[in-house]
């Protein structure tokens, strides 16, 4: 299952990286003479309202897909680590102060905060992943919480201390390392998660801006034609599930491996 | 700790994240860009009507006592008014919040029955045929995109076989049903691929505990435990994640609601962040925000009636 995940994704990863040369036309050239073709030989998934190629757009769509769900973990992962783990590893006041806070973000359903916080700073890329800091923590730092509650009383850690290390490097050197499996695995399903949500804004407008290919601006443009043509949607998202599976078949397979409840 | 002790703590704890949550949509709103007065009043207001925003939201005082008067305005119901609408956010809200609840609720009880399902069914045999499809099957739901999936649903089921309305709320109790069963469908397929893990993982949990022995010992049928013992027990953590359910599904019913075009909250709130009406926005955040916060809380007291050990 793993295995099967991981080479998925860097099949995809590889299609990223050599979409130029996968790509059968410009993924935004306009075309005329072929308007709402159905797949053929020629266009292998159609072409949309424009006479744009969906194939070639979806092979270029790859590249913000993969953009948006790596880059967009990494911040909520940090901030919600740092929060969780000196939460957990000093108890106390920092425990109290992160808890309130986490509480008063739990209730907010989670796209809708997205949705509001780009609302307010509009749309675009970089505003999503200030919206998916702001609000993606969380998870991260419940996890590490619980993971540094139970090490700071393990007998390692206490020695390190009577051994006079400073906090700090107790936390980077003995506490992070022990903590990170279970944040490892929610962090690809957070890819997926990530990912979806991106394409979501995409498809209500409040993404990247046309014509760029994405998928869910892409799924957005085909709306109106579904009944009629049916391609300009569905490929982008068939595409977008073949890669949400491989990262939630990377994290199944880990939990495994790893042991982890989830 | 009694019960009855328990449960007014639990509300008194409330009280503060109640708080918490209104300084959030408020600095939502304070970040906004632009003259918030222009907002309020509109851009042809006249200066009465100017002078009228302003003192009524104190927008030309400091930004703590900004946050009191509108934390004044909240408690007396006063979330602001739409620009577009021409009307106080409160009845909009009350207009769409029934369709939202409505659509949430049908949400879950579509939800229970095949998470219960294939969730026993998979638990039976751990790594068995069944918990490997089901386990795959979860891992597909987990990456199918909501949009898309409602839009081909409404495609096949709603254009092409004509078995559903593909728009619209009805009017009546069963044409409310008959609007939204693919809204409500194409939520499920996300949901449900997350309740059947955690109620798996609290099977398997409960299955391997001592009673269960003792049960199957003293001569009880493997169905007989499962079904008195080991189902019980397991509700409680599932009934714990409902709570994170329900503001999944609030999430959802945002863009479910856009493809289906249903007049609920979730459509509201875009249509405003689109027209940049932003005192709709913050009031649906607030909402979204309570209802889940009701939630969690009726969940925690649901639980200690459940459950008295929890109150201990």
């Amino acid at each position: 299952m793993f295995l099967c995940g991981l080479t998925l994704v860097v099949l995809w990863g590889i299609v990223a990286l050599a979409a130029p040369l996968l790509a059968t036309s410009d993924p935004i050239a306009i075309n005329f003479e072929a308007i709402l073709a159905p797949p053929s030989s020629e266009h292998w998934f159609g072409t949309d309202n424009v006479g744009r190629d969906i194939y070639s757009r979806v092979i270029y769509g790859t590249r913000l897909a993969l953009y948006i769900g790596l880059l967009g973990v990494i911040s909520p992962m940090v901030i919600g680590m740092t929060i969780g783990l000196l939460a957990g590893y000093f108890g106390g006041w920092v425990e109290m102060l992160a808890m309130r806070l986490l509480d008063i973000t739990v209730p907010f359903p989670f796209f809708v905060l997205v949705l509001a916080i780009v609302a307010v700073l509009g749309p675009g890329i970089e505003n999503y992943f200030i919206a998916l800091a702001m609000v993606g923590w969380v998870g991260y730092a419940r996890l590490a919480r619980a993971e540094a509650i139970v090490l700071r009383s393990q007998e390692f850690v206490l020695a390190a201390r009577t051994m006079g290390f400073s906090h700090g490097y107790i936390l980077l050197r003995h506490v992070l390392p022990n903590a990170l499996s279970p944040v490892v695995v929610y962090m690809m399903t957070d890819v997926t998660l990530v990912i979806l949500f991106g394409a979501a804004l995409g498809f209500l407008g409040m993404g990247v801006a046309p014509p760029t290919p994405e998928w869910g601006i892409m799924i957005a443009e085909g709306q109106i034609y579904v009944s009629t043509a049916w391609w300009i949607s569905f490929f982008p998202g068939l595409a977008m599930i073949l890669l949400g599976i491989g990262f939630a078949l990377i994290g199944d397979g880990l939990a495994r491996m790893l042991r982890i409840e989830r | 700790m009694s019960t009855l002790k328990y449960i007014c703590w639990r509300l008194l704890m409330a009280l503060p994240v109640l708080l918490g949550v209104s300084v959030v949509t408020f600095v939502l709103m304070a970040a906004t860009p632009g003259d918030p007065i222009r907002l309020l009043a509109g851009a042809r207001a006249d200066a009465d009507m100017i002078a009228l925003v302003r003192e009524r939201y104190g927008l030309d005082e400091p930004i703590l006592k900004q946050y009191f008067i509108y934390l004044k305005n909240l408690v007396q119901g006063d979330l602001g008014n739409s620009l577009r609408y021409r009307q106080p956010v409160a009845d909009l809200i009350a207009r769409h919040y029934p369709v939202t609840l409505f659509l949430v609720i049908y949400t879950v009880v579509l939800t229970l029955p095949p998470v219960v399902f294939l969730s026993v069914l998979s638990a039976r045999k751990p790594n068995g045929v069944a918990d490997q499809v089901i386990r795959v099957i979860g891992v597909l739901g987990l990456a199918v995109p909501v949009f898309w999936l409602a839009l081909l649903f409404a495609r096949f089921f709603g254009a092409q076989l004509g078995w559903f309305p593909v728009s619209g709320y009805g009017e009546t109790f069963s044409e409310h049903m008959w609007h939204l069963f693919l809204p409500a469908l194409s939520t499920m397929i996300w949901v449900v691929p997350i309740l059947v893990r955690n109620l798996r993982a609290a099977l398997l949990d409960e299955m391997n505990r001592d009673y269960v022995q003792a049960g199957l010992s003293k001569g009880l049928g493997r169905k007989q435990v499962f079904r008195t013992h080991v189902f019980p027990n397991s509700v409680l953590p599932t009934l714990n994640l409902f709570a994170v359910i329900v503001a999944y599904l609030l999430g959802g019913s945002v863009i479910v609601e856009t493809v289906y075009a249903v007049p609920g909250m979730g459509n509201l709130m875009v249509d405003s962040i689109l027209a940049r009406d932003y005192f709709v926005v913050q009031g649906a955040t607030l909402v979204f925000a309570l209802t889940t916060m009701l939630v969690m809380l009726a969940v925690d007291l649901l639980s200690t009636v459940i459950d008295p050990r929890i109150t201990a």
